[in-house]
């Protein structure tokens, strides 16, 4: 048995559809990343799984538990950290924990070692008596994943777990996630838009755009799915009409798409092409204003599968050049 | 300060406000609330109120007294009669607060009117109440000017009116005059003294506005909630701990109150352990029925500005009606309707009874058991009308 198993679980709030018929399985002791930009659905389907909202159609099991059938078994099983920080700013660190503690019933006697252990694995013992209201995001982040493992649950959810915090702290709590999954066998899952932070810490991502899965697979397969070994990004001027059918036949290309001026190219090898680009650039007459070789990343592997890039999500207005408003 | 900026933070404030029909309704219904309530509230005629009878004399005589006590329920209708067979079952009612004071007419009452020998009525009153004692008092002097005035027989056939009121009014025709022997039954009580007890329930009315599900707007507010919601805790088990949680507030801060105000006013023995011990009783569920009261209002409220508008409200609304600073018998109906509902009403009933007139559990049992009932009616509320889900 899965340690989440989700089948054709949708949410709609009156018309709109914020999950459509997701479905997917995630194994004990894996690290589950639900990838996606912000408004795809990943928070609506972490709060589902969680029992903060009950799905619309479908079904859901966490731990064993059926989300709508048994919402306390799912509640008992699991350990949340929502988006929003949500620890009690007017308690110290320790506090929180001890209230959780006793919220989930773990015994008195194991409490004070357990809240010990949890703030020095967080790596927050000198901070254990200070008011969470005075610990900077990544503090108070570090603590609610302490806090979320105040009674060893079987499953973790973290909804966006990094963000708005910087980049420091987002790799103190990588770090930390990695740590505590690693020691406990603990079964993860967590949303993110960041495409680096589900590449390191995930075994297995989906993608979700628009409320549905596009893709999934581990990051190396996600990569190695899209055609082509490395992306050739590059910037031309004075291009002649058949430009894009000219790069498709240069050496090791295997795919050719052009947004917002940039033209991405796959290739098999990524030198080579761009040495055959040069050339043909200088004999069509072209000029190469920019050229960057790199490897897949889960950005071209969220663009093959949804025809946008993450950080496309912001609307066509965003890009609209403001420098006259300064003249 | 530049103007435009002040302009910016105007328009800023006025775009909310003009945004938020809680906060647009409060500031039109507060006032008018006030001028209602505060208007009815203050100053009527005491109505209705129970007045105990004792006619250990049962003749001619008492008849009369009673039969213009009848028409003054009938008429006026100031007070009710409670007749008893006894002074000290009275008493005893007295001091309960049952009844707000005691006719006794003596056993030998009409023979003294027959012998003219200064036939006296004793008028017991609970002087904890100044407004209500003075009110009943007021009736039955006048009964007592009514009964002492001269009487005109019918007038015979051919006989003068002069002739028929002089004949009445010679000396010798004349009843012995009704005295009425008042009585206070407890030591004079200042103003500070009556007020005691509401300041004490407002104390923990202002609680109950900052506390219990009022706790859980903030959070939602914060986004806290949603940190709890995950948790395994079903609905009873947040309504019941943050209404616990508010009540122990709203005992604290009534018994604070309590001891400070008592000191401040004079209270006498206000370090009586039995007292203190009844006291703690009342305020624990007056703090319960507040606290729940102001929970099931707002327990679909999501906007933390709402609670704070309403609080004027609110205040104007439990506080005036409640008897704390003048009786409910003097309002009329729909107030005392208002007062009826109201757990002020009880908790100000019963702290009053306690700290004026030290009456023991039979001048609170009733009082408590309301304001337990009210609790759990609406802490049943709460739990059926809370979203436990985001």
């Amino acid at each position: 048995m899965s340690a989440i198993e989700v089948d054709g679980l949708t949410k709609r709030f009156g018309d709109f559809v914020a999950v459509d018929q997701v479905r997917f399985n995630v194994e004990d002791g894996e690290i589950f990343g639900l990838l996606g930009p912000n408004g795809a659905g990943k928070t609506t389907l972490i709060r589902m799984l969680t029992t903060l909202t009950p799905p619309t159609e479908g079904t859901a099991r966490v731990a064993g538990h059926d989300v709508r059938k048994d919402a306390d078994g799912v509640r008992n099983s699991i350990g949340v950290i929502p988006q929003a920080l949500t620890s009690d700013p007017e308690l110290t660190a320790e506090e929180n924990l001890m209230i959780h503690a006793k919220l989930y019933g773990v015994p008195a006697n194991r409490r004070t070692k357990l809240i010990r252990d949890l703030l020095e694995a967080v790596d927050l013992t000198r901070f254990a008596k200070g008011l969470v209201g005075t610990f900077s995001g990544g503090m108070r982040r570090r603590l609610e994943i302490a806090r979320g493992l105040v009674h060893s649950p079987k499953i973790l959810f973290l909804d966006e777990p990094t963000t708005g915090l910087d980049p420091v702290s987002r790799t103190n709590v990588w770090e930390m996630i990695d740590k505590v999954q690693k020691q406990s066998n603990l079964t993860i899952l967590l949303t993110t838009h960041y495409m680096d932070e589900a590449d390191k810490l995930c075994h297995r991502i989906a993608i979700v755009d628009h409320g549905k899965l596009a893709a999934l697979d581990t990051p190396t397969q996600l990569k190695d799915s899209i055609p082509g070994n490395d992306v050739v990004e590059a910037e031309f001027a004075h291009e002649p009409p058949n430009w894009q059918e000219k790069l498709k036949v240069l050496p090791q290309v295997v795919s050719v798409t052009e947004r917002e001026g940039v033209t991405h190219i796959g290739s098999h090898s990524g030198p080579d092409t761009v040495g055959a680009l040069m050339e043909a650039a200088r004999k069509a007459g072209v000029t190469v204003k920019r050229v960057t070789v790199q490897g897949t990343t889960l950005d071209d592997v969220f663009l093959h599968y949804t025809g946008r890039q993450l950080r496309d999500e912001v609307g066509a207005g965003a890009r609209l050049d403001i420098a006259h408003l300064y003249k | 300060m530049k103007v435009y900026r002040v302009r910016a933070i105007i328009e800023r404030d006025m775009r909310k406000f003009f945004r938020s029909p809680a906060l647009m309704m409060t500031s039109m219904v507060f006032p008018l609330m006030q001028l209602i309530v505060l208007g009815y509230a203050f100053g009527g005629k005491i109505k209705n109120v129970n007045l105990a009878l004792v006619d250990e004399d049962r003749a001619a005589e008492s008849r009369v007294v009673r039969e213009r006590l009848n028409a003054i329920v009938e008429g006026p209708r100031t007070f009710r009669i409670s007749e008893y067979s006894n002074l000290p079952d009275a008493m005893t009612d007295l001091r309960a607060g049952f009844v707000k004071a005691v006719l006794e007419i003596p056993p030998d009452f009409s023979e003294r009117v027959l012998r003219n020998e200064k036939p006296r009525i004793a008028f017991i009153e609970d002087n904890t109440d100044n407004f209500t004692a003075s009110g009943i008092l007021e009736r039955v002097q006048e009964i007592q000017t009514s009964l002492n005035g001269p009487v005109l027989p019918p007038l015979q056939s051919g006989q003068s009116l002069a002739s028929n009121m002089t004949s009445v009014l010679s000396p010798e025709r004349l009843p012995g005059k009704i005295e009425i022997q008042t009585v206070e039954v407890y030591p004079y009580i200042e103003y500070i003294k009556y007020l005691l007890a509401g300041s004490i329930s407002i104390s923990i009315f202002v609680v109950a506005m900052i506390g219990g599900g009022i706790v859980f707007i903030d959070d939602k507010a914060r986004g806290l909630h949603e940190g709890y919601l995950a948790t395994p805790l079903s609905k009873a088990d947040l309504v019941l701990g943050l209404v616990s949680s508010g009540a122990i507030k709203g005992l604290m801060a009534g018994f604070t109150i309590t001891i400070i105000g008592g000191l401040i006013a004079g209270i006498e023995r206000l370090w009586d352990p039995v007292r203190l011990v009844y006291l703690v009783i009342v305020l624990g569920v007056t703090a319960l029925a507040m606290i729940s009261f102001m929970f099931l209002l707002m327990v679909r409220v999501s906007d933390p500005l709402v609670p704070r508008a309403i609080f004027g409200v609110l205040n104007t609304l439990l506080y005036f009606p409640s008897g704390a600073i003048y009786p409910t018998e003097g309002f009329p109906v729909w107030l005392r309707w208002i007062s009826v509902i109201d757990p002020f009403t009880y908790a100000v009933h019963a702290l009053k009874n306690l700290l004026l007139k030290n009456t023991g559990f039979e001048g609170i049992y009733g009082d408590v058991g309301i304001l337990c009932a009210f609790a759990v009616v609406l802490i049943s509320g709460c739990i059926l009308l809370f979203k436990r889900q985001i």
